[in-house]
């Protein structure tokens, strides 16, 4: 483990990262009505401000030597029971400082454009308190040096998140999406209040310095234990497999919500839990392997939901669900995979964002419709938007040099030195990834007008096009700028390790490869969707389509699964209520008052009755004292 | 002489003073009744006193004579009390605190 | 009887057994009179054969204190108040709670057999120290008691009076009658009077003629019967009213129209 290095220069305003946006949190929300009018501008200040203390912060880190960019800072004690202590105290290392700048500057772009999006909404500076309180727990959550203030953190962006989702309240759907996310959340959080519970047993301490000082000491199946549990909690946060089902549903929140938290972000948390927690995976070969079968099975899930969806933010949130699996699968291939685990939620932030944005700019053109059935052609109509999207559309399918090559690239790679099995999975997903894409591309941008009618659409004002600019040069540069010069791997390396295993065949091959793969996808998209018809209505389509569209059954899996038993079980149980414990509890009250009733035939109010009784007692007593003494 | 003869006459005074509160429905004669109870045991008290030859018992005797004179107050006032609204000294009159 | 006190004092044997006859005696009476006013005298009874005991086991003072405090002044206490609630109410003997009597003499019986027996049993052995010793300590019986009540039981006693103060206020409380209404005045009483049915003059005085005491005879009506309203209305409710002498009615005819037999 690095030395800790006191917080001083800028570095002692680690702080006031998380207390920017919270102080704009609590100013918005509990000032009130008031803060109508410049509250939104309030919002987009303070994080800016965190945004630039944390270039600050990264510029003066560069300075350090690669062993001495790890700080602490203590706050105060938070609690401290018994043998039991958890300090407010916050790490910054490579990592941290990595997501610092993602949550802040993608959250920077998409406050800004949220002004934009969010013009003529009367709850707007609810909403910026709402985004508000979301980065301030999302900072929390990755400065914290220890697992059970990471898990303030974890649940602050769940309630943001849930506040979020459900921003539109009065929309049923938005109302139960809100409850679906926050329910299923909790499954995941159970996970890591055990996870955490089992490492104060076990370690007898839950800061990160500890834990992972001594992870070594412990049996592996504790360790397995910890790291399954772990998994859970990143599944429920990362919308992994198998409680992936809240994610679709909560595209119900306004759409810069859906590019914060639902793509650049708060899913990633479940990423950043296990990269952060790497000693244990790597003691723990078990729940790695878990880790990377759950990662598979999700990249391959979200692909093809993705492949089906006509709603243009289900279907990038099947990407986005596909791309998490690419991050999390990365995450248990071990220290060869950490490091693009993290390279890739980095250019995943940025130019998903980047598409969610720019769906949201289409959708304001087009009268808030997010059926893609209903668009085509609005290349011309909305230029900035249609090119920023191609953009950020080339990063993610992975075109050089754009940031999805290189950082998809390192992932199939890592895979392929794991196992051949994993890497053509990855691979094979990668063409997914290029046929689906492109078949949002061409059916929202190429292609003939399918409009409805009163339909006029239009480029977005400045206010939300610069962002989309901003994003998309990100897109384009991010990945290149991260491997030529910033060299991700030699930066997280002290954090997170980094090993290479070497491949059976030379790395062009595997590149080669891959990029053939997307171009059948990107060509068979393209024939499919942009030279062919498409009906406005959505054909019947084959059984996978089918059940692509109903998110391969995640919802009714969950039905069977979950909730027909709770409901059976509750059922029973009112049941059992009703009859056995009411009927016991009545029962009893009718016999004493039965008994009672004849008992009280006795009370007839003449005090010689009662003397009598007394008497009855007193001769009982001396009957008592007489035969104690006999005897 | 057996002082036990006195404790035995004491119980057998004690009896018949618990047959009077219980046979008898006049509240005054009930009350005399008591009162014999109350004598009967001073008289045991009285007795004890002579067998271990120490005052304490008598002392306690007075006491509870006190007390006796005390609650004789109490209760004639009471009884008073109860013939001025009901015309009766019967303790089976007063018989409304019952089921 | 086993007596395992040496030295047998005939005498106090005579005095205990003559005053345990009459004490029992007493109690017995107490129980079985009709009448509250008879109770009240054979109690005393008891109560004065009592002192008699308890001076002769060697308690003069209780012995005077429950001459004085029971036999006079509560015995007073209790007379007082008969003739208040009215010495007329002679209970009737018959019982209404059923199976109370059985009960009661049966539970009574079985109390007092277990208590003597007990006693006899666990005091058989029993010694007889005395209080010669203990009331010459302080050169008598009263100044023993009152050396303990002043030294040992001073808090108890101090107590006792805050008991019998509080019995007194007590006491004052129950019995005090509210007035709501300022008194009727002499007119407003005689208002009421003559407004009501009853008789408005003066009640018929009792017989005069009688040879019998006055008060309690009935007066005569014109037409021979005799008047109730005449005689006081403790004596008619104690029954107490003695039946007309016809003699003496013939007699005073026979005078008053002048004939003689």
């Amino acid at each position: 483990m690095t030395m800790l290095m006191p917080a001083e220069g800028v570095f002692s305003l680690i702080w006031v990262l998380i207390a920017l946006p919270l102080a704009g949190a609590a100013i918005l929300l509990f000032a009130g009505r008031r803060t109508n009018s410049w509250g939104p501008y309030l919002g987009v200040l303070t994080v800016l401000g965190s945004a630039v203390i944390g270039v600050l912060m990264l510029l003066e880190m560069m300075q350090q030597p690669a062993d001495g960019r790890t700080y602490g800072q203590e706050l105060f004690t938070w609690i401290q029971v018994g043998g039991f202590s958890a300090d407010m105290a916050f790490q910054l290392d490579q990592l941290s400082i990595v997501f610092v700048l993602l949550i802040t500057i993608v959250g920077s772009l998409i406050h800004v454009y949220s002004l934009g999006y969010m013009a003529h909404d009367k709850d707007r500076r609810k909403f910026f308190g709402y985004l508000n309180l979301f980065v301030a727990a999302m900072l929390l959550l990755v400065l914290a040096n220890n697992y059970l203030l990471l898990y303030v953190g974890w649940e602050g962006v769940g309630l943001a998140s849930y506040l979020l989702i459900g921003f539109w309240q009065h929309k049923p759907s938005a109302a139960a999406a809100a409850k679906k996310a926050f329910i299923i959340n909790r499954v995941g959080d159970v996970g890591l209040s055990l996870a955490i519970m089992l490492m104060f047993v076990t370690f007898g301490s839950v800061s990160f310095q500890d834990v992972f000082g001594v992870a070594d000491q412990a049996s592996e199946g504790t360790l397995t234990a910890i790291g399954l549990l772990l998994l859970l909690a990143a599944c429920g946060k990362s919308a992994q497999f198998p409680l992936q089902a809240w994610l679709l549903d909560a595209m119900e929140g306004p759409t810069p919500v859906s590019a914060l938290i639902h793509a650049a972000t708060m899913v990633t948390a479940g990423v950043y839990l296990i990269v952060r927690s790497n000693v244990i995976f790597t003691a723990a070969e078990w729940a790695a392997i878990a880790v990377i079968v759950v990662g598979l099975i999700t990249m391959w899930m979200g692909a093809i939901i993705g492949s089906a969806k006509d709603d243009i933010k289900k279907s990038l949130a099947g990407s986005t669900m596909s791309q998490i699996g690419y991050m999390i699968t990365a995450a248990g291939l071990g220290p060869i995979g950490y490091v693009f685990a993290i390279f890739h939620l980095l250019t995943h932030g940025v130019f998903k964002a980047g598409l969610f944005l720019g769906a949201g700019s289409v959708m304001h053109g087009m009268n808030d419709n997010v059926n893609m059935r209903r668009y085509g052609a609005l290349r011309s109509a909305m230029v900035i938007t249609a090119g920023t999207f191609i953009v950020c559309y080339l990063a993610i399918i992975g075109i050089p040099p754009f940031d999805g090559f290189f950082s998809k690239d390192d992932i199939i790679h890592a895979s392929f030195e794991r196992s051949p099995i994993i890497g053509v999975l990855a691979m094979l997903a990668a063409g997914l990834t290029g046929f689906y894409m492109t078949r949002m591309v061409a059916m929202t941008f190429f292609g003939k007008a399918r409009w409805e009618d009163d339909v006029h659409p239009h480029e977005s004002p400045k206010v939300m096009t610069i962002p989309l600019i901003i994003l998309a040069i990100g897109a384009a540069f991010l990945g290149m700028a991260l491997v030529y010069w910033g060299d991700i791997e030699s930066w997280l390396e002290p954090v997170v390790g980094f090993e290479e295993n070497p491949l059976p065949l030379a790395s062009w091959v595997y590149e080669a490869t891959t990029l053939a793969l997307v171009l059948i996808g990107v060509a068979i998209g393209w024939i499919m969707y942009a030279r062919r018809e498409v009906p406005v209505e959505a054909p019947r389509g084959t059984v996978l389509t089918r059940a692509a569209r109903e998110e391969l059954y995640g919802n009714q899996v969950n039905d069977v699964l979950v909730v027909q038993p709770t409901h059976y079980a509750s059922r029973s149980l009112v049941w059992f209520d009703n009859k056995a414990v009411d009927g016991f509890v009545n029962g009893s009250a009718a016999f004493v008052g039965g008994l009672s009733g004849r008992m009280r035939r006795y009370q007839t109010g003449f005090v010689r009755s009662y003397a009598l009784s007394m008497v009855g007692g007193v001769l009982l007593v001396v009957l008592a004292l007489v035969l104690v003494r006999m005897s | 002489m057996n002082p036990s003869n006195y404790v035995m006459l004491s119980a057998v005074l004690f009896s018949i003073g618990a047959l009077g509160v219980l046979v008898r429905r006049n509240a005054i004669i009930v009350f005399m009744s008591v009162e014999l109870m109350l004598n009967a045991a001073n008289l045991a008290f009285v007795a004890f006193s002579r067998m271990n030859g120490n005052l304490d018992g008598q002392v306690v005797a007075f006491f509870v004579m006190v007390v006796a004179a005390a609650e004789v107050v109490v209760g004639l006032a009471i009884i008073v009390t109860i013939f001025r609204t009901r015309r009766s000294a019967s303790i089976d009159e007063p018989n409304l605190l019952k089921y | 009887m086993t007596d395992t006190v040496t030295d047998v004092n005939t005498g106090e044997a005579v005095v205990f057994w003559v005053c345990a006859i009459l004490a029992v005696a007493g109690a017995a009476g107490m129980v079985l009179s009709r009448k509250a006013v008879h109770s009240a005298l054979w109690i005393a009874l008891t109560m004065i054969n009592l002192a008699v005991l308890y001076v002769a086991n060697s308690a003069p003072f209780l012995g005077m204190v429950q001459v004085i405090v029971y036999t006079g002044a509560v015995m007073m206490l209790f007379l007082f108040v008969l003739m208040i609630v009215g010495v007329d109410s002679s209970d009737s003997l018959i019982e209404t709670i059923k199976g109370q009597r059985l009960a009661a003499i049966l539970l009574v019986l079985g109390i007092g057999t277990m208590l003597v027996w007990g006693i006899g049993n666990a005091l058989a052995e029993t010694s007889d120290i005395g209080l010669e010793e203990a009331n010459a300590a302080y050169g008598g019986n009263v100044q023993g008691i009152a050396n303990l009540i002043f030294t040992k039981y001073l808090i108890a006693f101090e107590v006792t009076s805050a008991l019998l103060i509080t019995a007194a206020m007590g006491a004052m409380v129950l019995a005090h009658r509210e007035h709501w209404s300022p008194p009727p005045s002499q007119r407003e009483l005689s208002e009421q009077r003559f407004s009501g049915d009853g008789v408005k003059g003066n009640l018929p005085n009792p017989g005069v003629f009688a040879r019998h005491n006055a008060v309690g005879t009935p007066a005569l009506l014109p037409d021979g019967s005799t008047s109730e309203a005449s005689i006081p209305e403790p004596l008619r409710a104690r029954g107490d009213v003695p039946p007309i002498d016809h003699t003496d009615v013939d007699e005073v005819q026979q005078i008053t129209e002048g004939r003689t037999e």
